[in-house]
Formats: C-alpha cells, sequence, structure tokens
C-alpha cells in the first residue's frame, strides 16, 4: 500500500520535544551534578515504576503521531499513470496497529464481552412475525455459536494463552537486565540474577521489571482477547471504546506536553530578564503576569477558545483535512493552555533570579565585566533549571486532568478528536439509562487514572532529586 | 493601615484596566462582531442584514474606537470600546442575548453560588487541616506513608468522576438525595448536602498533601524542639503551636480564594443544576454569550484583586513582625 506521509503541526512540535529531551539526556550524561540527581531518581524505586509505564504511554503516543494519508485504489477505468489519489482520512501507524479494532465497528453500544447489541431491534423471526430482541453483533464474540455457554471458556482459555505470552515475553528483559548488572559488577550471571531479585542495584531495576511485568500481562490479555470481542464494548456510533481509549493517550500527551513546551520560552526569558535587570523591565513584566493571573483561568481560556473558534469557522480553506482542523484546535488550545499558565513559572523564576543576582560568583562574574547575556546564559540560567524542570513534570498531570473539563465544557479539543474528555463527555449522556452505559466512563477513568498517577508520582521523585530544599 | 489599603486599590486600577483591555481586544479586535455575527447566525443563514440586525440588537454596529460621526464627548462615549469595556468599571454589564440584565442576574446567582461555595470552603479547609495534623502526628509511620499514597491516588482522579460517580452512588443507588435541582430557603440543604460532600472529597487529596508538607516543615524548627522540651505533649505542640505558626503559608493560599467563592463552581453547578454563577458561566459559554462571559471575566479579575488584597491584610492579624508601611 502506498501512502502520503503527513506531519501535524503538532506532531512536528511533538517530536521537537522528544529531540529535546534525547539532547537533555545526551547532556545529563556529560554533566556531573545533573546525572547525580537524576540518579537520584533512578534509585527510588515508585520513580522508575512510574517512569516505565510513562515510557509505555509515550510509545503509544509517538506511534500515534505518526500520521500518513493512505492511497485510495485507483478509480475502475482510469489510465495507468493517473496521478495516484490519497484517502482525505489521516491515520497513523497506531491505526495501522489496532486495524481490526478500528474498523470493525457495530452499529451502537454493546456491553464490555457482549454478543448482543445493547438496544432493542425489530428482526423478523424464521417461523414468521417479528420481534423485539438484542441483535448479535456483527464482531464482538461472532466466532462462538452459542456465546451464553461457550464464553467463559472461550475467554479462559484465550486469558491463560495471554498470561503465558506475557511471561515468556517478560523472560526477555528480565534476562537482559540481569545479564547487564553482572556485568557491570563483574560478577557472574546468577550472582546478577540474585542481586536484581533482592533489589541490590545501583538503579531501581526491579521496580522497573515488576512494572514490566503487570503492563504486560494487561497488553498481552488485550492482545489476545481484543481481536474476538470488545473489552471495553462499543460507543454510541458503535465504535471500540479500547481504541478509543488508546487513541486518546496522544491528545492528553499533547495537551500536557506541548503546552508546557509553549509556555517555557515565555516563562523562561520574562522570568529571568525580570529578576535579573530590575527596574522597569521588572515592573513591566511584573505588570504582565498579574494581569493574566487575575483573570480566572477558565474564563481566560474560555474567551480564547471561543474566539479561536471563530477564526477557525471563518477561515476553512486553511484546513486540508478534518484531522488537519482538529490538530489545528489542539495546538491552540496547547498555546492558549499555555498562555494563561506560565505566570505561576514566571513568579517563581523571577524570584530564584533575584537571589542568584546577589550571590558571590554572579558578582564576580559582573566585576569581571562578563557581559549581561553571558551571565544569564553562564551563571543564571543553568541555576534556574531545577525549577523549569519540576514546574514541567508537576504540570503535566494538571494539564490531563483540565484537558478533560475543558472538553466537558465545549471548550477543550475539537469534538471530532478522541480525548479522555470528549469520551466522558459522550457517556455522560448515556447514564440515565437503564441499565446504565458505564464502560466508556470506566475506560477513561482506568486510563487517566493511571496516566496521572504515574505522572505524580514521577514528578514527585523528580522534585526530591532537584529541589534543594528537600534533602 | 487605611492609608495602605487606598494604596493597594488605586494599585489595582491599572491591573483591572490591563484586564479590560485584554478582554476587550480578544472579543472585538481578534475577531470582528462581522465574523461573530455570522458563527453566531451559522454561516448559512448570514445575510447582509441578518448580521447588521444582529450587530444592532447588541450594540456592536457602532465604530470600536472613534466616532468620527458624533459630536463632542460623543466622539468617545458612543464607540463599542466605552459601551461594552469603560461601562464595566461601573459594574454595569449591559444585557444578555436572551435580553436580560447582566447585572441582575448575577446578584440573583450570587445565592445559589455561596450556598455551595461557603460550606465546600469552610468543611474542604477543617478536613484537610485535621487530616494533615492527623498525618503528622502519626509521621513515619505506616499511616502516614498510606496516608500520602491515598492522597496521591485521590488527586490523581479527574473530579469529573467524584460527580459522576458521587451522583450515581449516593442518588441513583443509595437514593438518599435528589440527584439534582436547587430549591430557596431551607429546603435547598437536601440538594447542597451531595455537591458540597463531593466538593470537599474532590479537593481534599492534594490539599491534605500540602498542608502536611507545610506542617513538616514547621516541625523541624527550633521553637518546636523548645516546646518538647518543656515537656509538652505532642498534642499541645502539635495543636497550641505548630499550628498556629502555619497559619501563615496556609493563609497565603486560602485567603486569596475567599472572593472567588462568588464564582462558585461550574463543573458542580452545572452537573447538579443549581442555578449559580458557575452553571450561568458554562451556559453562556455553551452558547456562546460573549457578553456574559466578558462580564464574568472583570468580575473574576475584581475577585481575585480584592483576594490578593485581603491576603496581605491577613498576615497582620496572624504575624505581628509584618507590618504594612
Amino acid at each position: 500500500m502506498d501512502f502520503q506521509p503527513v506531519l501535524l503541526w503538532t506532531d512536528l512540535l511533538f517530536f521537537l520535544l522528544l529531540a529535546a529531551g534525547v539532547a537533555t539526556v545526551l547532556h545529563v550524561r556529560r554533566s556531573v551534578p545533573l546525572r547525580a540527581a537524576w540518579r537520584k531518581v533512578g534509585r527510588r524505586p515508585v520513580g522508575m515504576a512510574s517512569a516505565t509505564v510513562l515510557a509505555v504511554f509515550l510509545l503509544v503516543g509517538v506511534a500515534d503521531s505518526l500520521h500518513f494519508r493512505p492511497q485510495l485504489p485507483p478509480v475502475e477505468g482510469a489510465s495507468a499513470d493517473a496521478a495516484a489519489v490519497y484517502s482525505s482520512e489521516v491515520l497513523s501507524v497506531l491505526d495501522v496497529v489496532l486495524e481490526p479494532l478500528r474498523t470493525r465497528t457495530e452499529k451502537t453500544y454493546s456491553a464490555p464481552f457482549a454478543d448482543r447489541l445493547y438496544v432493542r431491534e425489530t428482526a423478523e423471526l424464521p417461523e414468521g412475525g417479528q420481534a423485539r430482541i438484542h441483535p448479535r453483533l456483527e464482531y464482538g464474540a461472532a466466532h462462538l455459536a452459542d456465546p451464553e455457554a461457550e464464553r467463559t471458556a472461550d475467554v479462559a482459555r484465550r486469558l491463560a494463552g495471554g498470561m503465558l505470552a506475557a511471561a515468556v515475553l517478560w523472560l526477555l528483559p528480565v534476562l537482559l537486565t540481569a545479564a547487564g548488572v553482572a556485568r557491570k559488577a563483574g560478577i557472574p550471571f546468577t550472582a546478577g540474577l540474585r542481586r536484581l531479585a533482592q533489589g541490590d542495584t545501583a538503579l531501581a531495576w526491579r521496580a522497573v521489571l515488576a512494572a514490566l511485568a503487570v503492563i504486560l500481562l494487561l497488553a498481552c490479555i488485550a492482545a489476545v482477547l481484543a481481536p474476538w470481542y470488545h473489552v471495553f464494548g462499543t460507543d454510541k456510533v458503535g465504535q471500540d471504546v479500547f481504541y478509543q481509549a488508546l487513541k486518546s493517550v496522544r491528545t492528553a500527551l499533547v495537551i500536557g506536553t506541548l503546552t508546557t513546551l509553549v509556555m517555557l520560552p515565555f516563562a523562561v526569558a520574562l522570568g529571568v530578564l525580570a529578576g535579573y535587570l530590575g527596574g522597569w523591565v521588572d515592573d513591566v513584566i511584573q505588570y504582565l503576569y498579574t494581569v493574566l493571573s487575575a483573570i480566572p483561568g477558565v474564563l481566560l481560556i474560555a474567551a480564547a477558545v471561543l474566539m479561536m473558534q471563530v477564526v477557525i469557522d471563518t477561515h476553512p480553506q486553511w484546513f486540508a483535512t478534518a484531522a488537519e482542523r482538529a490538530d489545528a484546535r489542539l495546538l491552540a488550545l496547547c498555546l492558549i493552555l499555555g498562555i494563561t499558565s506560565w505566570t505561576g513559572l514566571c513568579r517563581l523564576l523571577r524570584g530564584e533570579t533575584l537571589k542568584l543576582r546577589e550571590l558571590e560568583y554572579v558578582q564576580a562574574a559582573r566585576a569581571f565585566g562578563v557581559r549581561t547575556p553571558s551571565i544569564l546564559r553562564r551563571h543564571v540560567l543553568p541555576n534556574v533549571m531545577h525549577i523549569v524542570l519540576i514546574a514541567l513534570v508537576m504540570d503535566f498531570s494538571g494539564l490531563v486532568l483540565a484537558e478533560a473539563v475543558l472538553s466537558y465544557i465545549g471548550i477543550g479539543v475539537d469534538p471530532t478528536m478522541t480525548s479522555f474528555g470528549t469520551m466522558i463527555n459522550m457517556a455522560r449522556a448515556e447514564l440515565a439509562r437503564e441499565p446504565m452505559v458505564w464502560w466508556s466512563l470506566a475506560a477513561a477513568f482506568c486510563f487517566m487514572f493511571v496516566l496521572v498517577l504515574a505522572a505524580n508520582l514521577f514528578a514527585d521523585a523528580v522534585r526530591d532529586a532537584f529541589d534543594p530544599r528537600r534533602g | 493601615m487605611f492609608a495602605y489599603v487606598v494604596r493597594r486599590l488605586i494599585y489595582a486600577v491599572p491591573i483591572l484596566i490591563g484586564v479590560n483591555l485584554l478582554t476587550f481586544l480578544l472579543f472585538f479586535v481578534v475577531n470582528s462582531p462581522d465574523d461573530m455575527a455570522r458563527m453566531h447566525l451559522g454561516a448559512r443563514h448570514a445575510s447582509a442584514e441578518g448580521i447588521e440586525r444582529w450587530k444592532v440588537e447588541r450594540g456592536y454596529d457602532k465604530p470600536t474606537f472613534w466616532n468620527a460621526e458624533a459630536d463632542g464627548a460623543g466622539r468617545l462615549t458612543d464607540t463599542i470600546f466605552f459601551d461594552k469595556s469603560l461601562r464595566m468599571f461601573a459594574f454595569d454589564f449591559g444585557s444578555a442575548d436572551d435580553g436580560r440584565d447582566i447585572g441582575r442576574e448575577i446578584r440573583d446567582r450570587m445565592g445559589p453560588s455561596l450556598a455551595i461555595a461557603v460550606p465546600t470552603f469552610i468543611l474542604g479547609l477543617f478536613a484537610a487541616v485535621s487530616f494533615a495534623l492527623l498525618l503528622v502526628f502519626f509521621r513515619a509511620t505506616y499511616l502516614d506513608f498510606w496516608g500520602v499514597v491515598a492522597c496521591v491516588a485521590m488527586m490523581s482522579i479527574s473530579s469529573l468522576f467524584y460527580i459522576i460517580g458521587g451522583q450515581w452512588l449516593v442518588s441513583k443507588i443509595w437514593a438518599l438525595v435528589p440527584i439534582s435541582g436547587y430549591a430557596p430557603g431551607l429546603d435547598a440543604a437536601r440538594f447542597l448536602v451531595l455537591p458540597v460532600l463531593i466538593s470537599v472529597i474532590a479537593g481534599v487529596g492534594s490539599s491534605v498533601r500540602w498542608y502536611r508538607t507545610i506542617f513538616l516543615e514547621e516541625i523541624s524548627r527550633d521553637y518546636v524542639r523548645t516546646a518538647r522540651a518543656k515537656g509538652l505533649s505532642e498534642l499541645v505542640v502539635l495543636f497550641r503551636h505548630v499550628l498556629k505558626n502555619a497559619m501563615i503559608p496556609i493563609l497565603t493560599g486560602v485567603v486569596v480564594v475567599i472572593p472567588m467563592l462568588f464564582m462558585g463552581s461550574l463543573l458542580v453547578e452545572s452537573f447538579f443544576g443549581v442555578p449559580g454563577l458557575g452553571s450561568y458561566t458554562i451556559d453562556a459559554i455553551s452558547a456562546q454569550d460573549f457578553a456574559v462571559v466578558r462580564a464574568m471575566v472583570f468580575i473574576g479579575s475584581v475577585l481575585y484583586i480584592v483576594g490578593l488584597i485581603l491576603t496581605d491584610l491577613s498576615y497582620t492579624l496572624v504575624d505581628p513582625r509584618v507590618r504594612l508601611e
């Protein structure tokens, strides 16, 4: 299949951010104090386990950021050398991996592991006449002749297979880490394995492997069950909820990371300048952030999003595909969230720079005639970076949670874009039904909870390691 | 003291002007009234007369800053900027899209908002401080550890789930209180129990953790050691010494939100159908009623500034070292 790669704006920035992350890692490897601080994070089992979970989410997000437009099959009768036509639907690598989940849509709601639709439909009976029945699903549990009797056994058999696969797959990283530990310490392999099991390693590898075990278990179970059942049910238009939940991960990651990326240059530049230069520069910058923080966040976001919607709606010609429009809106949302949230970091940086300015080494640099830009770059910036890093990881979980609330209010991402907020929003309308349609909510809850919890725990570990006030 | 308050109030004026200018830019310069009219009416129904009528109805048909056709002061006053922006300083917000007076609407809806926000605030503060003190009393034990774990877990759940889960469990399964609604007077109590309870629970995780850090910082001070050395019991140390001194950092975070209680809570009010300012704002956002959103932005920033001033004043009450000069 031929395809045309598509680079959406958020993809570009997301990959830019990843590249920056890699550059930071390289930089950290060379700098002794930074390496020591990160080692502190690595020694904490909770920090390492949550980092593993976050890495898996990141993997899903990256796979979902590699976008392309598949080539449509040539129109019949068209000449062989006609220009290729590409679908207007933008897909991602994740979509290809999850092809069965994406394409196998039912008519409407169905419960997790159900074999029948949630709503009744009028059907012709074979012996004549009509009846209101729950029709069989087209795909969910369709391989079973008599689902009522066979389902439990079938699910159990597949579960066992999935667990076995997970165990086999898990052995690989265990053996690799043990070998690594053994090589580094210069001890035999079995001794390395024993150390690993006792948690007696420089970095908390045991926690990583434990987290990996749980993730592999869940992933393998999902992999063996999802092709045959809708493990989290289907939504109103019959789409698999598990697929939606996986797609939402990217939206959450983009909002959580790009927002900080967007605001970072402003916050750092203004905060450091205000603190270091003082005088009227300080007054102007303080005025700016006081004005911005005086407006209640949600209202400022609402006002800006409403206005942005007008801009997007009045300029349909800017966007070639629906995905591009949704992407523009996502990016704009990141910008708006960034503009409204840089004030806190800016204030912190200003305060810290005020302190740094009076320290001896900065005074000495000034006395030697080092020019202001060099002082800022060489002496001030590196010493406020820990605040930036802490703010970056601390903000992430808050932004993921904020996205859900904003989408619920209707000022979040584009309604066509899958996100935790839109999932919750759609599910809410069906809560009053009897029996309740609970599975969309459950899926959104599980994924969001794990993501935010991991982010919170990781942020704590990073803060403890980098904040000089915490021993 | 009085002079200080006056000076702070004067400082507040440029900030309010800034807020005002910013909202004006956002609402009238980024998009022209024509664009807004087109979106409001829908692209298909937007005829030239329709747009003109929409603008006249709302008073958006005037020039933005300078009315060259008017005489005298009218050149400045007969403009969108004067009408929609400067009038806000007199708390004159004009009328909403449904024709009702926004100022009146705000006064009417303040009551229900406060009825939820004030109990939530007081109970939440009480619960958070007591749990935090409890954790600090049992610090470095398993209770403390699991308490913090529970706090982090509670922080990681979106407030939407607290509301949906609470409504489902308490109102639907246990059928203890109505799912949503509001009644004036004392009748309101049965409608208010659940929203207040849910708001307290939703907020308690992060605040307990925050207060716990404050208390722990305070407990490592010298005066605490002295108090212990005098032979005071740990309870007396905690309540008489640590709590009192920890009030200073606690106040910074708490006093600033008191005026904001007027704004109500967007989510809770809209889920529980309470006719407060929060649900008013949400309705205005979803109906794209720009006049109401603008008014709420202005009121919100006024209240925020009031909160900042109150915070500074409260310092003098709890910390005699702070003097307002």
